[in-house]
């Protein structure tokens, strides 16, 4: 008997008992379904991440300090990472929460002071006006520049550059509005405002440095930079390298990436089992089968089907079962992926291996849990199979 | 002269029930042969069913020789008495076993798919065999569609479909009316007298006494009489009285 004519019995066999066949794929549909498309969401996050960390600039270097108290960078120390060889900007930051108003409208956001270097080392766009100068640091102009979300809750009818906002009860006169970046890693990147170093370090009564972000001439330079920078910081604040750490986008990305990674597997492992309890279900019917069909074992096996045959005719029910099911599963899961990709902003990112790899563990499964009752199907004995009714 | 088809030398069998050791068989020698109509007679208990299983290949002897068609097959493994069962033995049985969800064409084909045939090969063979015995305008019914005696010609046609040198028949008209009974057997006479060698496995004396040969069983014992023509001796008598009784 040849492997197609046993698919067609098995088909067949499976076709009389339609809805036993179904509930009993159901397990495998699910667990196919689910493999598929909780990695494609992990995944689809990893990916994420990745991406919005590689917009901000692979030559990207931090240098964050945590305890401004026993670190305290001064303007003229930042001079001297701008001398330093493969480092094209630097920009050092001041962050705080200030209060803003324009008339009626309030808003509280973050203020970063930092210098014109800033722009291009955090790959900002402006959509109006210009962005703050050396000129501005230097003379400690009152100017801002808005995030598109500061700018939309401050002035909700007019354009803003030109006007006057209140910070802090100062008036400072808005230069210009940066391009929507949208939401970073938890984070609304628009709801801000930057205005000069300078200035901000009044405002905010605090000339404590907290970041300077590095930008490299290169992706090739990133090491060598960083560890230039590391060198400059231990000779300023000699054995206080717990109080500041440096690292690069790489790094960042690197982290990311093993934390999704550690998600993904978590979430795929998760959908595994409820795959392998698919396949015990597969068992249970199928033993079940065995003792139903036990007349039938012993007919065929008087009219002539030997072990190999009985064996070979279940264990491929088993399978056609479980395949099938993996079919299904495969469809639902790519379904699902597809849909939630439509109707949430989850990004869902579709991986052809995850997807064969999945199916191929539902016919696998099959095999394992088909062989026991194929087994079992296969030894029984012609004559008491026959007596039975 | 015409070839055994079925000679047994000295076969025993026995199995434990209940902790007691049951003689089914005691050295029992049986020669049948080509074209022999034969039926094997017995009360339940007597044997009978040991006998035909032994016949069938369906179990194994404790002791003795038997040969099927030429080949000793008391030492054969449980894959070569499977094939064995596919090409030498066409099984008829009382509740007919035909398989449920297959059509009368499907179950009349499938000791052929066991042989291993060509879809085409079998399905001619199948057919001609539905033909054989009535039934080729019936056949993709399935076996519930299909009358007691409709279901047992099929099961014939099944038996038939491979050509086998014995058609062995266990209580062929048990579940069937007298009248479907006396049609199945003029049937099988029928086949008979074109060469088929058939043995009746039965305990109703009506069906043995249309066989040509009687064999009775009792204890694990044969006693037979008469040859191609039945005549009743003094053992047959106590036997029919026997049998009246119950």
């Amino acid at each position: 008997m040849n492997l197609v004519e046993s698919i067609k019995m098995a088909l067949k066999s499976i076709k009389s008992n339609k809805i036993r066949a179904i509930l009993t794929m159901l397990g495998i549909i699910i667990g196919v379904a689910s493999v598929i498309t909780l990695v494609g969401v992990g995944q689809g996050s990893s990916q994420t991440v990745t991406d919005e960390i590689g917009s901000l600039g692979t030559n990207l270097i931090t240098l964050s300090v945590n305890d401004t108290e026993s670190v305290q960078l001064k303007d003229d120390q930042i001079l001297e990472f701008q001398e330093l060889n493969g480092i094209s900007e630097v920009a050092p930051v001041v962050t705080g929460r200030i209060n803003a108003k324009n008339q009626e409208n309030t808003a509280q956001v973050s203020i970063t002071g930092t210098t014109s270097s800033y722009f291009s080392v955090r790959n900002l766009t402006l959509s109006q006006g210009r962005f703050i100068t050396d000129m501005d640091d230097e003379l400690r102009q009152k100017v801002v520049v808005l995030g598109s979300t500061t700018a939309d809750t401050l002035f909700p009818y007019e354009n803003p550059v030109g006007q006057s906002v209140q910070i802090e009860g100062v008036s400072f006169e808005v230069v210009g509005v940066l391009e929507s970046v949208g939401t970073s890693l938890g984070t609304s990147g628009d709801n801000v405002m930057i205005a000069p170093l300078s200035t901000t370090q009044r405002i905010t009564q605090s000339t404590a440095i907290g970041t300077v972000y590095f930008e490299a001439e290169s992706e090739d330079y990133v090491n060598r930079a960083m560890f230039q920078v590391q060198g400059v910081m231990t000779t300023l604040f000699p054995n206080s390298s717990d109080y500041y750490s440096v690292s690069s986008q790489e790094d960042l990305m690197e982290t990311m990436t093993s934390v999704s990674d550690t998600m993904t597997l978590m979430l795929g492992g998760i959908a595994s089992i409820s795959l392998l309890v698919g396949g015990i279900g597969i068992m249970n019917i199928m033993l079940v089968s065995v003792s139903e069909r036990t007349k039938e074992i012993g007919i065929r096996k008087a009219i002539g089907a030997n072990r190999r045959s009985i064996l070979l005719q279940f264990l491929i029910e088993a399978v056609v079962l479980s395949t099938l099911g993996g079919l299904i599963g495969v469809v639902i899961g790519l379904g699902v992926s597809k849909l939630m990709e439509v109707f949430s902003s989850i990004t869902i990112s579709y991986s052809p291996s995850v997807t064969l790899l999945a199916f191929l563990f539902s016919l696998l499964i099959g095999v394992v849990f088909g062989v026991f009752p194929a087994n079992k199907a296969s030894k029984l004995n012609p004559i008491q199979a026959l007596r039975q009714e | 002269m015409r070839n055994p088809v079925i000679e047994i030398n000295q076969m025993s069998k026995s199995y434990e029930l209940g902790g007691e050791t049951v003689k089914a068989l005691q050295e029992v020698s049986l020669q049948i042969n080509e074209g022999d109509f034969l039926s094997i007679i017995g009360p339940s208990g007597s044997g009978k069913s040991t006998f035909m299983n032994m016949i069938g290949c369906l179990d194994k002897p404790d002791s003795g020789e038997y040969l099927l068609d030429g080949k000793k097959v008391n030492n054969m493994k449980d894959h070569e008495l499977a094939a064995i069962r596919n090409v030498k033995i066409g099984f008829i049985f009382q509740n007919f076993n035909l398989l449920n969800k297959l059509t009368a064409l499907e179950n009349v084909e499938l000791p052929l798919v066991y042989r291993g045939l060509s879809v085409k090969e079998r399905r001619e063979k199948a057919i001609n065999s539905l033909e054989r015995v009535g039934l080729g305008e019936r056949i993709h019914h399935m076996p519930t569609q299909l009358s007691g005696g409709q279901q047992q010609r099929v099961a014939i046609a099944r038996a038939l479909a491979g050509d086998p040198p014995v058609l062995l028949a266990d209580e062929p008209t048990g579940a069937l009316d007298s009248k479907t009974s006396k049609e199945l057997l003029q049937m099988l006479k029928e086949l008979n007298k074109r060469g088929q060698t058939i043995v009746i496995i039965t305990h109703d004396l009506e069906v043995a006494k249309e066989t040509n040969r009687i064999v009775r069983i009792h204890d694990g014992q044969l006693y037979e009489n008469g040859g191609d023509w039945f005549e009743p001796s003094r053992i047959y008598q106590n036997g029919t009285q026997e049998y009246q009784e119950q």
